[in-house]
């Protein structure tokens, strides 16, 4: 049987102990164990700096943007300002806007992550609705029906069939 | 300030293992990605983004567009051990829950819950709105007909950013397209015993879907439970990313269940790593959060192999939630140091096993 394993040493925490802190103040030896979340919280442990999973492989594959398109740097978002270097920094980007004032990096890079850049799920309506839009989407309600219905999901399909009803005598009264 | 009575029974539903295949797949979760129109994403984020995606969301609380009996959680008014909760229950994620050594919270970081529908809001994480649905079993189908239901609802009251070429448009762009994430936390002890996983784990990233730890990204497979997730949002719809996820989790429940056959007919093996997990459980004074975890599992397989007549799988998902550190010290009513948290969590093991005493009997024939 495994000794129970060393926890962290800091109150309130649970972690298992993954760094061993031992310091020397005034001659005196002083060992503290903590986990990996409290060691980043007293400022030890420079592994976090070097950025999540998904920051590292944005950076790798944005970088191969970079490459392939020499001084083609996108201009910084119009709205929130983020530049593609900031971007590629962090795995994040800053505002919805992004998405097209990075433009053709921007749809590389989705194509790289998803092997496709087109949405072909859910149509949103905004909550002020055009007729043009509208359509768009019962087609998209209707197509997903049938899915149900074929799928022999009834329940599914009964609460699209409400949802296209919703929206329908507006348009063919 | 409130406090842990707040969140007493929220998000305890798939507790119940009330779902299909749910001796093996603990929950299924589906959560959609959604942002607010005109506002800039959290790392960007000025005081007043926050702040207005906020007041839009309390702005719709009671109204139609959301289902009844909901209820708006602020995570600055709640005390810490309330929110340790939240995340022990999967509910929260720990950019919501406050880093740093007091764990302060943004101030308008929420929390929506509807309990009726298994269905909740996380309000200013990495985007401004996480919805997701946490329910029993493998239940894919269910878990997104209900966050598709509360997506329809807040959609409509709310503008979504929205792009007709690329779709929802989220923080990250590995969530662009329908933002939809289908996850799964399944235990797969005997495709660990029988040394297949390597090959079943390789399988599943083949297909588009990802495998981690219990406890997400870089965790370690502790107690042989494994979360399996789509890995791409974008370039299928929602209901083919979830049909796919569902097909490819049954396919390894499948496996795991064939390989569960190989172990029964191993004879003493198995039932002897069986009952031992359950002594050790039964008996041990002080256990860490992991060893508790690798002793359910032997338990669990037990329960599910008709070798261990009880405790039933519901009774072992509530050990695995109640027995974490913030529910431990709500138990206590006090917060517990490392050591006691060890004794207390094996005590009230030893408890939980000791009122399902009387059933669990063995051959006594020599």
């Amino acid at each position: 049987m495994s000794e129970p394993d060393r926890v962290c040493d800091r109150p309130n925490c649970e972690n298992a102990a993954s760094v061993h802190l031992t310091q020397v103040v005034d001659n005196k030896m002083s060992d503290e164990y903590l986990c990996g979340d409290c060691a980043e919280a007293k400022g030890i442990g420079a592994v976090a700096a070097e950025g999540s999973p998904v920051a590292n492989l944005m950076a790798q594959l944005a970088e191969g943007d970079a490459e392939g398109q020499p001084g083609a740097a996108p201009e910084p978002c119009a709205f929130c300002g983020l530049t593609f270097d900031g971007f590629r920094e962090t795995g994040r980007l800053g505002c919805p806007l992004c998405y097209t004032s990075f433009g053709s990096g921007m749809r590389r890079l989705l194509g790289r992550i998803h092997g496709s850049t087109r949405h072909v799920g859910k149509v949103y309506l905004p909550p002020d609705p055009h007729a043009t839009r509208a359509d768009r989407r019962l087609d998209d309600l209707r197509r997903r029906l049938r899915r149900a219905v074929d799928s022999e999901d009834f329940e599914r399909a009964a609460v699209l069939r409400d949802r296209i009803r919703e929206i329908e005598p507006a348009e063919s009264p | 300030m409130k406090d842990s009575g707040a969140v007493r029974d929220l998000g305890l539903g798939w507790l119940d293992a009330s779902g299909p295949d749910a001796d093996i797949v603990l929950s299924t979760r589906v959560r959609l990605a959604r942002n607010l129109q005109g506002h800039r994403y959290l790392s960007r984020a000025r005081a007043g983004d926050r702040q207005a995606v906020y007041d839009r969301i309390e702005g719709i609380v009671g109204t139609p567009v959301l289902p009844g009996g909901t209820e708006l959680l602020r995570m600055a008014e709640l005390d810490a051990r309330a929110r340790r909760i939240l995340l022990e229950r999967r509910l929260i994620s720990r950019d919501l829950l406050g880093r740093g050594d007091g764990g302060t919270p943004h101030p308008c970081g929420a929390l929506l819950v509807c309990s009726d529908e298994a269905v909740s809001i996380m309000i200013n994480e990495e985007d401004h709105l996480r919805l997701q649905s946490l329910v029993s079993g493998l239940s894919a189908m269910e878990a997104w007909s209900r966050v598709d239901r509360l997506d329809e609802g807040i959609g409509g009251g709310l503008p979504f950013a929205y792009h007709r070429e690329f779709g929802y448009l989220t923080s990250c762009p590995t969530n662009a397209g329908t933002g939809l994430r289908a996850s799964a936390l399944v235990h797969l002890p005997a495709l660990v015993l029988t040394k297949e996983i390597a090959r079943v784990l390789e399988g599943i990233d083949q297909v588009g879907l990802t495998h981690r730890g219990l406890d997400g990204e870089g965790s370690d497979f502790v107690g042989n439970f494994f979360q399996i997730s789509n890995q791409t949002t974008l370039g299928r719809s929602e209901e083919d990313l979830v049909e796919h996820f569902g097909r490819t989790v049954s396919a390894v429940i499948a496996k795991e269940r064939r390989a569960r056959e190989i172990l029964r007919g191993a004879g003493p093996r198995t039932e002897d790593l069986i009952w031992r997990a359950y002594g050790l459980l039964r008996h041990s004074r002080l256990l860490t959060y992991r060893d508790l975890m690798e002793l359910l599992s032997g338990v669990r397989l037990g329960v599910s192999l008709g070798l261990l007549p009880s405790p039933g799988v519901d009774l072992l998902n509530r050990v695995v939630v109640f027995s974490q550190a913030a529910h431990l010290a709500e138990a206590a009513g006090r917060e517990l140091s490392g050591a006691e948290r060890q004794a207390h969590r094996a005590e009230y093991v030893r408890r939980v096993l000791e009122r399902e005493r009387g059933s669990p009997t063995t051959d006594t024939r020599p």
